[in-house]
Protein backbone atom coordinates (compact mmCIF):
# COMPACT_ATOMS: atom_id res chain seq x y z
CA UNK A 1 0.00 0.00 0.00
CA UNK A 2 1.26 3.46 -0.83
CA UNK A 3 1.56 5.91 2.03
CA UNK A 4 -0.47 9.07 1.67
CA UNK A 5 1.94 11.99 1.85
CA UNK A 6 0.93 15.44 2.94
CA UNK A 7 2.09 18.34 0.77
CA UNK A 8 3.04 21.29 2.97
CA UNK A 9 3.04 24.92 1.89
CA UNK A 10 5.59 26.54 4.13
CA UNK A 11 8.68 25.88 6.22
CA UNK A 12 9.25 26.91 9.82
CA UNK A 13 11.57 29.91 9.90
CA UNK A 14 15.27 29.42 10.57
CA UNK A 15 16.73 31.16 13.61
CA UNK A 16 20.48 31.51 14.15
CA UNK A 17 21.74 32.01 17.68
CA UNK A 18 25.26 33.33 18.17
CA UNK A 19 27.42 35.37 15.82
CA UNK A 20 30.90 34.48 14.58
CA UNK A 21 33.78 36.93 14.38
CA UNK A 22 33.15 37.63 10.68
CA UNK A 23 29.52 38.36 11.55
CA UNK A 24 30.39 40.92 14.21
CA UNK A 25 30.32 38.61 17.22
CA UNK A 26 32.86 36.57 19.16
CA UNK A 27 31.23 33.09 19.23
CA UNK A 28 33.12 30.07 17.90
CA UNK A 29 29.98 28.51 16.43
CA UNK A 30 26.34 29.30 15.65
CA UNK A 31 23.38 27.21 16.77
CA UNK A 32 20.71 27.04 14.08
CA UNK A 33 17.17 25.87 14.74
CA UNK A 34 13.97 25.60 12.67
CA UNK A 35 13.60 25.18 8.93
CA UNK A 36 11.32 22.15 9.26
CA UNK A 37 9.24 21.46 6.16
CA UNK A 38 7.05 18.73 7.66
CA UNK A 39 5.83 17.42 10.99
CA UNK A 40 8.68 16.19 13.20
CA UNK A 41 10.79 13.40 11.72
CA UNK A 42 8.41 12.64 8.83
CA UNK A 43 11.29 13.06 6.40
CA UNK A 44 9.30 11.59 3.49
CA UNK A 45 7.04 14.67 3.58
CA UNK A 46 9.72 17.31 4.07
CA UNK A 47 13.20 17.96 5.38
CA UNK A 48 14.23 18.93 8.89
CA UNK A 49 17.56 20.61 8.11
CA UNK A 50 18.48 21.42 11.72
CA UNK A 51 18.31 19.00 14.60
CA UNK A 52 16.87 20.08 17.95
CA UNK A 53 19.50 21.75 20.15
CA UNK A 54 20.03 21.32 23.90
CA UNK A 55 20.82 24.33 26.04
CA UNK A 56 22.20 24.01 29.57
CA UNK A 57 20.70 26.28 32.18
CA UNK A 58 23.02 28.55 34.17
CA UNK A 59 21.89 31.00 36.86
CA UNK A 60 23.55 34.16 38.12
CA UNK A 61 22.95 33.00 41.71
CA UNK A 62 22.70 29.72 43.58
CA UNK A 63 19.18 28.34 43.03
CA UNK A 64 17.36 27.64 46.27
CA UNK A 65 14.87 25.12 44.94
CA UNK A 66 16.97 22.70 42.88
CA UNK A 67 16.76 19.20 44.41
CA UNK A 68 19.91 17.42 45.58
CA UNK A 69 20.05 15.21 42.52
CA UNK A 70 20.59 18.33 40.42
CA UNK A 71 22.54 20.22 43.04
CA UNK A 72 25.19 17.54 43.39
CA UNK A 73 26.34 18.18 39.83
CA UNK A 74 26.57 21.94 40.21
CA UNK A 75 27.08 22.74 43.90
CA UNK A 76 30.82 23.25 43.41
CA UNK A 77 30.01 26.05 40.97
CA UNK A 78 26.72 27.42 42.32
CA UNK A 79 28.47 30.33 43.95
CA UNK A 80 30.38 31.24 40.78
CA UNK A 81 28.17 31.52 37.66
CA UNK A 82 31.18 31.92 35.36
CA UNK A 83 32.63 28.62 36.51
CA UNK A 84 29.16 27.09 36.27
CA UNK A 85 28.98 28.15 32.64
CA UNK A 86 32.47 26.89 31.97
CA UNK A 87 31.67 23.54 33.57
CA UNK A 88 28.64 23.08 31.32
CA UNK A 89 30.71 23.80 28.24
CA UNK A 90 33.90 21.92 29.16
CA UNK A 91 32.60 18.98 31.13
CA UNK A 92 29.08 18.51 29.73
CA UNK A 93 29.89 19.70 26.19
CA UNK A 94 27.04 22.25 26.11
CA UNK A 95 26.75 23.80 22.64
CA UNK A 96 24.61 26.67 23.91
CA UNK A 97 23.87 28.13 27.34
CA UNK A 98 20.67 29.55 28.77
CA UNK A 99 21.48 32.19 31.38
CA UNK A 100 18.71 33.03 33.81
CA UNK A 101 19.23 36.37 35.58
CA UNK A 102 17.27 35.31 38.63
CA UNK A 103 19.49 37.40 40.91
CA UNK A 104 17.96 40.57 39.48
CA UNK A 105 14.59 39.72 40.98
CA UNK A 106 13.59 42.10 43.79
CA UNK A 107 13.02 39.06 46.04
CA UNK A 108 16.24 37.25 45.13
CA UNK A 109 19.05 39.74 45.48
CA UNK A 110 17.79 42.63 43.37
CA UNK A 111 21.00 42.95 41.35
CA UNK A 112 21.13 46.10 39.27
CA UNK A 113 20.90 46.28 35.48
CA UNK A 114 24.54 47.48 35.41
CA UNK A 115 25.71 44.48 37.44
CA UNK A 116 23.85 42.07 35.17
CA UNK A 117 25.20 43.75 32.04
CA UNK A 118 28.74 43.45 33.47
CA UNK A 119 28.05 39.80 34.26
CA UNK A 120 26.93 39.12 30.68
CA UNK A 121 30.09 40.81 29.38
CA UNK A 122 32.34 38.64 31.50
CA UNK A 123 30.34 35.55 30.62
CA UNK A 124 30.85 36.27 26.91
CA UNK A 125 34.60 36.41 27.63
CA UNK A 126 34.57 33.24 29.70
CA UNK A 127 32.70 30.99 27.23
CA UNK A 128 32.49 31.10 23.47
CA UNK A 129 29.17 29.30 22.93
CA UNK A 130 25.99 31.20 21.90
CA UNK A 131 23.79 32.53 24.69
CA UNK A 132 20.12 32.58 25.56
CA UNK A 133 19.53 35.34 28.12
CA UNK A 134 16.43 35.24 30.33
CA UNK A 135 15.18 37.90 32.70
CA UNK A 136 14.11 37.27 36.27
CA UNK A 137 10.36 37.16 35.60
CA UNK A 138 9.56 40.49 37.27
CA UNK A 139 8.27 42.65 34.40
CA UNK A 140 9.36 46.03 35.74
CA UNK A 141 12.85 44.77 36.59
CA UNK A 142 13.25 42.86 33.35
CA UNK A 143 12.46 46.04 31.43
CA UNK A 144 15.58 47.54 33.01
CA UNK A 145 17.85 44.50 33.04
CA UNK A 146 17.19 43.01 29.61
CA UNK A 147 17.85 46.19 27.58
CA UNK A 148 21.13 46.62 29.47
CA UNK A 149 22.10 43.01 28.74
CA UNK A 150 21.04 43.35 25.09
CA UNK A 151 23.41 46.27 24.77
CA UNK A 152 26.19 44.47 26.63
CA UNK A 153 25.94 41.59 24.15
CA UNK A 154 25.32 43.71 21.08
CA UNK A 155 26.31 41.92 17.88
CA UNK A 156 26.45 38.48 19.54
CA UNK A 157 23.00 37.53 18.17
CA UNK A 158 21.67 36.16 21.43
CA UNK A 159 18.18 34.87 22.08
CA UNK A 160 16.49 37.14 24.62
CA UNK A 161 13.44 36.38 26.71
CA UNK A 162 10.79 36.49 27.52
CA UNK A 163 8.33 38.82 25.85
CA UNK A 164 4.75 38.25 27.01
CA UNK A 165 1.46 39.75 25.82
CA UNK A 166 1.40 42.35 28.59
CA UNK A 167 5.09 43.15 28.44
CA UNK A 168 6.79 42.95 25.07
CA UNK A 169 7.48 46.49 23.88
CA UNK A 170 10.62 47.36 25.83
CA UNK A 171 12.23 43.97 25.23
CA UNK A 172 11.32 43.97 21.53
CA UNK A 173 12.79 47.44 21.06
CA UNK A 174 16.05 46.40 22.76
CA UNK A 175 16.30 43.16 20.80
CA UNK A 176 15.65 45.04 17.57
CA UNK A 177 18.26 47.70 18.31
CA UNK A 178 21.04 45.30 19.26
CA UNK A 179 20.55 42.61 16.62
CA UNK A 180 19.29 39.76 18.77
CA UNK A 181 16.29 37.43 18.50
CA UNK A 182 13.40 37.18 20.92
CA UNK A 183 11.49 34.55 22.88
CA UNK A 184 7.72 35.14 22.70
CA UNK A 185 6.03 33.41 25.61
CA UNK A 186 2.34 32.48 25.72
CA UNK A 187 0.52 30.54 28.47
CA UNK A 188 -0.16 27.21 26.63
CA UNK A 189 -2.46 29.16 24.29
CA UNK A 190 -2.06 29.06 20.52
CA UNK A 191 -4.29 32.11 20.04
CA UNK A 192 -2.09 34.25 22.27
CA UNK A 193 1.07 32.81 20.69
CA UNK A 194 -0.18 33.99 17.31
CA UNK A 195 -1.32 37.38 18.60
CA UNK A 196 2.00 38.02 20.36
CA UNK A 197 3.98 37.16 17.23
CA UNK A 198 1.87 39.67 15.31
CA UNK A 199 2.32 42.37 17.97
CA UNK A 200 6.10 41.86 18.00
CA UNK A 201 6.40 41.84 14.21
CA UNK A 202 4.24 44.98 14.05
CA UNK A 203 7.05 46.71 15.99
CA UNK A 204 9.42 45.92 13.15
CA UNK A 205 11.13 42.79 14.45
CA UNK A 206 10.73 40.26 11.65
CA UNK A 207 8.92 36.99 12.28
CA UNK A 208 12.20 35.27 11.39
CA UNK A 209 13.72 36.55 14.64
CA UNK A 210 11.06 35.08 16.96
CA UNK A 211 11.21 31.81 18.85
CA UNK A 212 7.95 30.71 20.51
CA UNK A 213 7.95 29.57 24.12
CA UNK A 214 4.60 27.78 24.13
CA UNK A 215 4.96 27.10 27.88
CA UNK A 216 4.95 23.45 28.73
CA UNK A 217 3.94 21.16 31.52
CA UNK A 218 6.13 18.21 32.54
CA UNK A 219 5.18 14.56 32.34
CA UNK A 220 2.06 14.21 34.48
CA UNK A 221 1.54 17.97 34.62
CA UNK A 222 -0.14 18.86 31.34
CA UNK A 223 2.47 17.53 28.92
CA UNK A 224 -0.26 16.27 26.56
CA UNK A 225 -1.85 19.68 26.52
CA UNK A 226 1.42 21.37 25.66
CA UNK A 227 1.95 18.76 22.95
CA UNK A 228 -1.45 19.46 21.38
CA UNK A 229 -0.88 23.22 21.36
CA UNK A 230 2.52 22.83 19.70
CA UNK A 231 1.09 20.37 17.20
CA UNK A 232 -1.75 22.72 16.30
CA UNK A 233 0.58 25.69 15.84
CA UNK A 234 2.99 23.63 13.75
CA UNK A 235 0.23 22.25 11.50
CA UNK A 236 -0.98 25.81 10.88
CA UNK A 237 2.58 26.97 10.17
CA UNK A 238 3.24 24.21 7.66
CA UNK A 239 -0.13 24.92 6.01
CA UNK A 240 0.95 28.52 5.39
CA UNK A 241 0.33 30.59 8.53
CA UNK A 242 3.45 32.78 8.70
CA UNK A 243 2.54 34.20 12.09
CA UNK A 244 3.00 30.78 13.72
CA UNK A 245 5.97 29.58 11.68
CA UNK A 246 8.53 30.06 14.47
CA UNK A 247 10.63 27.36 16.12
CA UNK A 248 9.76 26.38 19.70
CA UNK A 249 11.89 26.66 22.80
CA UNK A 250 10.85 24.42 25.71
CA UNK A 251 11.95 24.84 29.31
CA UNK A 252 12.15 21.15 30.03
CA UNK A 253 14.42 21.14 33.08
CA UNK A 254 12.51 23.87 34.85
CA UNK A 255 9.18 22.04 34.52
CA UNK A 256 10.39 18.47 35.01
CA UNK A 257 12.22 19.21 38.26
CA UNK A 258 9.16 20.92 39.72
CA UNK A 259 7.29 17.61 39.71
CA UNK A 260 7.23 16.03 43.13
CA UNK A 261 7.78 12.63 41.52
CA UNK A 262 11.03 13.94 40.05
CA UNK A 263 12.26 15.32 43.35
CA UNK A 264 11.51 12.20 45.40
CA UNK A 265 13.98 9.79 43.85
CA UNK A 266 17.24 10.56 42.11
CA UNK A 267 16.96 8.27 39.14
CA UNK A 268 13.32 9.02 38.62
CA UNK A 269 14.08 12.73 38.30
CA UNK A 270 16.49 12.06 35.45
CA UNK A 271 13.87 9.92 33.78
CA UNK A 272 11.24 12.61 34.30
CA UNK A 273 13.32 15.21 32.55
CA UNK A 274 14.31 12.77 29.79
CA UNK A 275 10.75 11.68 29.04
CA UNK A 276 9.41 15.20 29.11
CA UNK A 277 12.07 16.13 26.58
CA UNK A 278 11.48 13.18 24.24
CA UNK A 279 7.77 13.99 24.07
CA UNK A 280 8.41 17.65 23.27
CA UNK A 281 10.91 16.72 20.59
CA UNK A 282 8.15 14.68 18.97
CA UNK A 283 5.89 17.72 19.24
CA UNK A 284 8.39 19.82 17.28
CA UNK A 285 10.61 21.49 19.89
CA UNK A 286 13.70 23.06 18.30
CA UNK A 287 15.48 24.13 21.47
CA UNK A 288 15.36 22.30 24.82
CA UNK A 289 16.58 24.00 27.95
CA UNK A 290 17.72 21.24 30.29
CA UNK A 291 19.30 20.84 33.72
CA UNK A 292 20.51 17.33 34.51
CA UNK A 293 23.67 16.38 32.60
CA UNK A 294 22.68 12.73 32.33
CA UNK A 295 19.21 13.60 30.96
CA UNK A 296 20.83 15.95 28.43
CA UNK A 297 23.25 13.22 27.40
CA UNK A 298 20.43 10.72 26.86
CA UNK A 299 18.46 13.25 24.84
CA UNK A 300 21.44 14.00 22.64
CA UNK A 301 21.66 10.29 21.74
CA UNK A 302 17.89 10.17 21.20
CA UNK A 303 17.98 13.12 18.81
CA UNK A 304 20.86 11.65 16.82
CA UNK A 305 18.93 8.41 16.52
CA UNK A 306 15.77 10.17 15.34
CA UNK A 307 17.67 12.24 12.80
CA UNK A 308 18.89 9.12 11.03
CA UNK A 309 16.92 8.99 7.83
CA UNK A 310 15.96 5.31 7.96
CA UNK B 1 -9.69 30.33 0.46
CA UNK B 2 -7.86 31.22 -2.70
CA UNK B 3 -8.90 34.74 -3.71
CA UNK B 4 -8.63 36.00 -7.27
CA UNK B 5 -9.10 39.78 -7.51
CA UNK B 6 -11.53 40.69 -10.28
CA UNK B 7 -10.82 44.38 -10.78
CA UNK B 8 -8.42 44.32 -13.75
CA UNK B 9 -11.18 44.07 -16.31
CA UNK B 10 -11.65 46.35 -19.33
CA UNK B 11 -15.35 46.40 -18.53
CA UNK B 12 -14.54 48.89 -15.75
CA UNK B 13 -14.21 52.42 -17.16
CA UNK B 14 -10.82 53.23 -15.57
CA UNK B 15 -9.24 49.96 -16.69
CA UNK B 16 -10.81 50.16 -20.16
CA UNK B 17 -9.38 53.63 -20.59
CA UNK B 18 -5.95 52.57 -19.27
CA UNK B 19 -5.85 49.71 -21.79
CA UNK B 20 -6.78 52.09 -24.59
CA UNK B 21 -4.18 54.68 -23.54
CA UNK B 22 -1.61 52.00 -22.58
CA UNK B 23 -1.27 53.61 -19.16
CA UNK B 24 0.56 51.06 -17.03
CA UNK B 25 0.37 53.00 -13.78
CA UNK B 26 -3.42 52.59 -13.46
CA UNK B 27 -3.15 48.83 -14.00
CA UNK B 28 -0.22 48.40 -11.63
CA UNK B 29 -1.88 50.43 -8.89
CA UNK B 30 -5.03 48.33 -9.22
CA UNK B 31 -2.93 45.15 -9.01
CA UNK B 32 -1.11 46.22 -5.85
CA UNK B 33 -4.25 47.47 -4.11
CA UNK B 34 -5.93 44.12 -4.58
CA UNK B 35 -2.90 42.20 -3.30
CA UNK B 36 -2.64 44.45 -0.26
CA UNK B 37 -6.27 43.69 0.51
CA UNK B 38 -5.65 39.94 0.50
CA UNK B 39 -5.86 38.76 -3.14
CA UNK B 40 -3.79 35.62 -3.85
CA UNK B 41 -4.05 36.04 -7.62
CA UNK B 42 -5.36 38.57 -10.12
CA UNK B 43 -7.85 38.12 -12.91
CA UNK B 44 -6.85 39.77 -16.19
CA UNK B 45 -9.61 40.56 -18.68
CA UNK B 46 -9.35 43.00 -21.59
CA UNK B 47 -13.08 43.63 -21.55
CA UNK B 48 -15.67 43.72 -24.32
CA UNK B 49 -14.48 47.01 -25.80
CA UNK B 50 -10.95 45.82 -26.59
CA UNK B 51 -10.48 45.74 -30.35
CA UNK B 52 -7.22 43.82 -30.16
CA UNK B 53 -7.49 41.50 -27.17
CA UNK B 54 -4.64 39.27 -28.40
CA UNK B 55 -2.17 42.13 -27.96
CA UNK B 56 -3.94 43.88 -25.10
CA UNK B 57 -3.77 40.85 -22.81
CA UNK B 58 -0.04 40.52 -23.42
CA UNK B 59 0.44 44.18 -22.57
CA UNK B 60 -1.61 43.75 -19.38
CA UNK B 61 0.33 40.66 -18.31
CA UNK B 62 3.67 42.39 -18.84
CA UNK B 63 2.54 45.50 -16.97
CA UNK B 64 1.30 43.52 -13.98
CA UNK B 65 4.34 41.25 -13.82
CA UNK B 66 6.53 44.32 -13.38
CA UNK B 67 5.03 44.86 -9.92
CA UNK B 68 4.05 41.43 -8.59
CA UNK B 69 4.90 37.74 -8.82
CA UNK B 70 1.39 36.64 -7.80
CA UNK B 71 -0.40 34.25 -10.17
CA UNK B 72 -2.55 35.75 -12.92
CA UNK B 73 -5.85 34.38 -14.23
CA UNK B 74 -6.08 34.94 -17.97
CA UNK B 75 -9.75 35.65 -18.51
CA UNK B 76 -11.21 35.30 -21.98
CA UNK B 77 -13.70 33.13 -23.82
CA UNK B 78 -11.33 33.08 -26.79
CA UNK B 79 -8.54 30.46 -26.66
CA UNK B 80 -6.38 32.65 -28.94
CA UNK B 81 -6.42 35.48 -26.42
CA UNK B 82 -5.51 33.09 -23.62
CA UNK B 83 -2.67 31.61 -25.62
CA UNK B 84 -1.29 35.06 -26.32
CA UNK B 85 -1.38 35.83 -22.58
CA UNK B 86 0.29 32.51 -21.77
CA UNK B 87 3.26 33.34 -23.96
CA UNK B 88 3.94 36.46 -21.88
CA UNK B 89 3.64 34.72 -18.51
CA UNK B 90 6.49 34.50 -16.03
CA UNK B 91 4.32 34.19 -12.92
CA UNK B 92 2.15 31.18 -12.18
CA UNK B 93 -0.95 31.14 -14.32
CA UNK B 94 -4.61 30.19 -14.23
CA UNK B 95 -6.64 29.76 -17.41
CA UNK B 96 -10.08 31.36 -17.02
CA UNK B 97 -11.82 29.45 -18.54
CA UNK B 98 -13.01 26.49 -20.51
CA UNK B 99 -16.62 25.40 -20.87
CA UNK B 100 -17.75 21.79 -21.12
CA UNK B 101 -17.75 21.93 -24.92
CA UNK B 102 -15.52 19.42 -26.66
CA UNK B 103 -13.88 21.95 -28.99
CA UNK B 104 -12.92 24.23 -26.10
CA UNK B 105 -11.65 21.38 -23.95
CA UNK B 106 -9.58 20.01 -26.82
CA UNK B 107 -7.65 23.30 -27.03
CA UNK B 108 -7.55 24.58 -23.47
CA UNK B 109 -6.82 21.42 -21.47
CA UNK B 110 -3.65 20.64 -23.46
CA UNK B 111 -2.64 24.31 -23.24
CA UNK B 112 -3.08 24.25 -19.46
CA UNK B 113 -0.96 21.12 -19.29
CA UNK B 114 1.72 22.58 -21.54
CA UNK B 115 2.03 25.78 -19.48
CA UNK B 116 1.69 24.03 -16.12
CA UNK B 117 -1.36 26.23 -15.52
CA UNK B 118 -4.37 25.78 -13.32
CA UNK B 119 -7.62 25.62 -15.24
CA UNK B 120 -11.08 26.95 -14.46
CA UNK B 121 -13.88 24.85 -15.95
CA UNK B 122 -17.32 26.43 -16.08
CA UNK B 123 -20.25 24.04 -16.16
CA UNK B 124 -21.92 25.51 -19.20
CA UNK B 125 -21.97 24.37 -22.79
CA UNK B 126 -23.11 25.59 -26.18
CA UNK B 127 -26.52 24.22 -25.23
CA UNK B 128 -26.81 26.92 -22.60
CA UNK B 129 -26.80 27.40 -18.87
CA UNK B 130 -27.67 24.38 -16.70
CA UNK B 131 -31.02 24.56 -14.97
CA UNK B 132 -30.36 22.29 -12.01
CA UNK B 133 -27.74 20.38 -10.04
CA UNK B 134 -27.83 17.23 -12.17
CA UNK B 135 -27.07 19.15 -15.33
CA UNK B 136 -24.19 20.88 -13.55
CA UNK B 137 -22.77 17.58 -12.38
CA UNK B 138 -23.02 16.11 -15.85
CA UNK B 139 -21.14 19.04 -17.38
CA UNK B 140 -18.58 18.91 -14.56
CA UNK B 141 -18.01 15.19 -15.04
CA UNK B 142 -17.42 15.82 -18.73
CA UNK B 143 -14.73 18.41 -17.93
CA UNK B 144 -13.06 16.09 -15.41
CA UNK B 145 -13.12 13.23 -17.93
CA UNK B 146 -11.46 15.45 -20.51
CA UNK B 147 -8.71 16.39 -18.04
CA UNK B 148 -8.08 12.72 -17.31
CA UNK B 149 -7.96 11.96 -21.05
CA UNK B 150 -5.35 14.64 -21.65
CA UNK B 151 -3.37 13.78 -18.51
CA UNK B 152 -4.05 17.12 -16.82
CA UNK B 153 -3.94 16.86 -12.99
CA UNK B 154 -7.50 17.10 -11.69
CA UNK B 155 -6.38 18.79 -8.47
CA UNK B 156 -5.37 21.77 -10.64
CA UNK B 157 -8.88 21.99 -12.09
CA UNK B 158 -11.27 24.55 -10.57
CA UNK B 159 -14.91 23.77 -11.34
CA UNK B 160 -17.32 26.71 -11.44
CA UNK B 161 -21.03 25.81 -11.02
CA UNK B 162 -21.90 29.11 -12.76
CA UNK B 163 -23.49 31.46 -10.26
CA UNK B 164 -26.66 33.21 -11.45
CA UNK B 165 -28.13 36.46 -10.14
CA UNK B 166 -30.30 35.81 -7.12
CA UNK B 167 -33.05 38.01 -8.51
CA UNK B 168 -33.15 35.98 -11.73
CA UNK B 169 -32.66 32.42 -10.56
CA UNK B 170 -33.66 32.33 -6.92
CA UNK B 171 -34.88 28.75 -7.22
CA UNK B 172 -31.42 27.59 -8.36
CA UNK B 173 -29.37 28.93 -5.47
CA UNK B 174 -29.58 25.80 -3.34
CA UNK B 175 -28.68 23.63 -6.36
CA UNK B 176 -25.63 25.81 -7.02
CA UNK B 177 -24.46 25.47 -3.42
CA UNK B 178 -25.01 21.72 -3.38
CA UNK B 179 -23.09 21.40 -6.66
CA UNK B 180 -20.04 22.88 -4.93
CA UNK B 181 -20.11 20.04 -2.45
CA UNK B 182 -20.86 17.32 -4.99
CA UNK B 183 -18.22 18.35 -7.54
CA UNK B 184 -15.74 17.10 -4.96
CA UNK B 185 -16.91 13.50 -5.25
CA UNK B 186 -16.56 13.29 -9.03
CA UNK B 187 -12.99 12.04 -8.81
CA UNK B 188 -10.13 11.19 -6.50
CA UNK B 189 -8.08 13.32 -6.16
CA UNK B 190 -10.94 15.79 -6.10
CA UNK B 191 -11.18 18.82 -8.34
CA UNK B 192 -11.26 22.23 -6.65
CA UNK B 193 -14.24 24.56 -6.76
CA UNK B 194 -14.52 28.24 -7.61
CA UNK B 195 -17.22 30.85 -8.17
CA UNK B 196 -17.31 34.14 -10.01
CA UNK B 197 -18.98 35.78 -7.08
CA UNK B 198 -20.24 39.16 -8.23
CA UNK B 199 -22.76 37.68 -10.64
CA UNK B 200 -24.92 36.58 -7.73
CA UNK B 201 -25.78 40.17 -6.87
CA UNK B 202 -26.15 41.50 -10.42
CA UNK B 203 -29.09 43.90 -10.56
CA UNK B 204 -29.82 43.84 -6.83
CA UNK B 205 -29.91 46.92 -4.65
CA UNK B 206 -27.56 45.63 -1.93
CA UNK B 207 -24.76 44.01 -3.87
CA UNK B 208 -22.13 43.78 -1.16
CA UNK B 209 -24.52 42.14 1.29
CA UNK B 210 -25.75 39.59 -1.26
CA UNK B 211 -22.16 38.84 -2.30
CA UNK B 212 -20.88 38.21 1.18
CA UNK B 213 -23.90 36.21 2.30
CA UNK B 214 -23.57 33.90 -0.70
CA UNK B 215 -19.81 33.60 -0.25
CA UNK B 216 -20.08 32.57 3.40
CA UNK B 217 -22.69 29.95 2.50
CA UNK B 218 -20.57 28.66 -0.38
CA UNK B 219 -17.56 28.37 1.92
CA UNK B 220 -19.67 26.27 4.27
CA UNK B 221 -20.35 23.98 1.30
CA UNK B 222 -16.60 23.58 0.80
CA UNK B 223 -15.74 26.26 -1.77
CA UNK B 224 -11.98 26.50 -2.45
CA UNK B 225 -11.65 29.73 -4.42
CA UNK B 226 -13.53 32.81 -5.59
CA UNK B 227 -13.11 35.59 -8.09
CA UNK B 228 -14.26 38.69 -6.26
CA UNK B 229 -13.62 42.32 -5.35
CA UNK B 230 -10.98 42.18 -2.61
CA UNK B 231 -11.39 45.91 -1.95
CA UNK B 232 -14.84 45.20 -0.51
CA UNK B 233 -13.77 45.18 3.12
CA UNK B 234 -16.99 43.74 4.51
CA UNK B 235 -16.83 40.92 2.00
CA UNK B 236 -13.23 40.11 2.90
CA UNK B 237 -13.96 40.28 6.64
CA UNK B 238 -16.88 37.87 6.19
CA UNK B 239 -14.77 35.44 4.13
CA UNK B 240 -11.89 35.52 6.61
CA UNK B 241 -14.26 34.99 9.52
CA UNK B 242 -15.96 32.09 7.72
CA UNK B 243 -12.57 30.41 7.40
CA UNK B 244 -12.08 30.92 11.12
CA UNK B 245 -15.43 29.28 11.88
CA UNK B 246 -14.48 26.39 9.58
CA UNK B 247 -11.22 25.98 11.58
CA UNK B 248 -9.04 26.78 8.59
CA UNK B 249 -7.28 29.65 10.36
CA UNK B 250 -6.21 29.89 13.97
CA UNK B 251 -7.94 32.63 15.93
CA UNK B 252 -6.11 35.57 17.43
CA UNK B 253 -7.38 39.04 18.24
CA UNK B 254 -5.79 40.48 15.09
CA UNK B 255 -6.92 37.68 12.78
CA UNK B 256 -8.43 40.03 10.18
CA UNK B 257 -5.23 42.01 9.64
CA UNK B 258 -3.08 38.91 10.05
CA UNK B 259 -4.92 37.21 7.18
CA UNK B 260 -4.42 40.16 4.84
CA UNK B 261 -0.68 40.21 5.60
CA UNK B 262 -0.20 36.52 4.90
Amino acid sequence: MELVKEKWQQAVSVVNIGALKQEGGTRTHVVTIGGDRAMPFIFAEGEAPHKPAIAFEVWDMAPSDWPDELGKHYKDVFSDPLSWAEKCVKQYKAEILCVRLQGAHPDFGNKSAEDEAAFIKSLLKKVSVPLIILGCGDDAKDNLVLPACCEASKGERCLIGSAVQDNYKTITAAVLADGHSIIAESPIDVNIAKQLNILISDMGLSLERIVINPTIGALGYGLEYAYSIMERARLAALAGDKTLASPFICFVGQEAWRAKEAKQEAERGVMWETLTATTLIQAGAGLLVMRHPLAAEKIKVYIDELMKRS
Amino acid sequence: MFIIGELINGMYANIGKAIKDKDKTVIQKCALEQIKSGADALDVNCGPASKDAVNDIRWLVEAIQEVTDKPLALDSSKPKVIESGLKAMKNKVIINSTTSDADKLAVLVPLAKQYNAKLIGITISAKGIPQNKDQRLELAANIVASCLDFGFPVEDLYLDPIVLPVNVAQAQMRDILESIREFKIISEPAPKTIVGLSNVSQGTGVRSLVNRTFLVMALAYGLDAAILDPLDNDLMDAAITAELVLNKQIYCDSYLTAYRKK
